[in-house]
């Protein structure tokens, strides 16, 4: 993990907390348009957090830094828009197809067609932050909901019943789109050259 | 081999997710035991989550890195 901030420094003035907290901006944009996969919904969650965090700014006790603290109300605010927005629209139910995307992996038999091979070194990679921007395009690869499932789970560590209230999806559901999405992922970072 | 590597890599998935049953475990642990491309498979497929984890930046110390 990386240096944590020192916090021997004072807490800073109000004003000054406001300006670094509009600073973040970019990052949360970011971070946000990320998991959600549209812009729109990226803003106003955003917004959603810096009002929150301007408000009750009291919160930010300086023991974390002001990033974490702020993507930590962000994360909420994330599986609040995905919750509602899949209430908005039903979910496509996966069974038809299934999986068929990965059929060209496999023989008839199911057997590998070219089996994986190890990748060399790759907490290597994942330390020195190599990996983060190839992870990020190949999640833009994804279709939304199999993204957002991944990284539901994945990233901010949600279990099943949680994933399947934000999803509004049964168990069996969650569990088809995270295959896709993890095995979708694992092909596009070795095709993007990781692992060698 | 009695289970597919299609199959296996579900449920290499799938037991993330849930608990698998006795014989589940069984024929997953004697498939990975003989295939070397679902054992790699299944150990990148668990990696994703420590690089899922890594989407995120501590603080403002490693913002500015590329
Ligand atoms: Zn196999």
């Amino acid at each position: 993990m990386g240096a944590r901030e020192t916090v021997s420094s004072p807490l800073p003035s109000p004003d000054d907390l406001q300006a670094r907290i509009q600073a973040e901006r970019p990052y949360l944009l970011r971070y946000a348009a990320l998991q959600l996969r549209d812009r729109d919904a990226a803003e106003d969650a955003v917004q959603e957090t810096l009002l929150a965090a301007l408000t009750g700014s009291s919160g930010f006790a300086g023991r974390s830094s002001l990033r974490t603290w702020l993507t930590g109300i962000l994360k909420h605010k994330i599986v609040d828009h995905i919750r509602r927005s899949s209430r908005e629209q039903a979910a496509p139910d996966p069974a038809e197809g299934d999986d068929a995307d990965f059929d060209a992996l496999f023989d008839r038999r199911g057997h590998w067609v070219d089996p994986p091979q190890a990748w060399e070194n790759p907490e290597g990679a994942l330390e020195q932050g190599r990996l983060r921007a190839v992870l990020e395009e190949c999640l833009k690869g994804l279709p939304a909901r199999t993204a957002q499932a991944f990284m539901m789970r994945e990233h901010l560590g949600l279990d099943t019943p949680e994933l399947c209230k934000a999803l509004g999806v049964t168990p069996t559901h969650s569990w088809v789109l995270l295959y896709r999405a993890r095995m979708a992922l694992r092909l596009c970072l070795e095709r993007n050259g990781f692992g060698r | 081999m009695m289970r597919s590597c299609k199959e296996v890599t579900r449920l290499v998935s799938q037991g993330e997710e849930r608990d698998l049953g006795f014989l589940e475990r069984v024929e997953l642990r004697m498939h990975l035991a003989a295939c070397r491309g679902c054992r790699n498979a299944s150990d990148q497929l668990r990696f994703l989550r420590r690089a899922a984890r890594s989407l995120q930046e501590e603080d403002e110390h490693t913002a500015g890195r590329a």
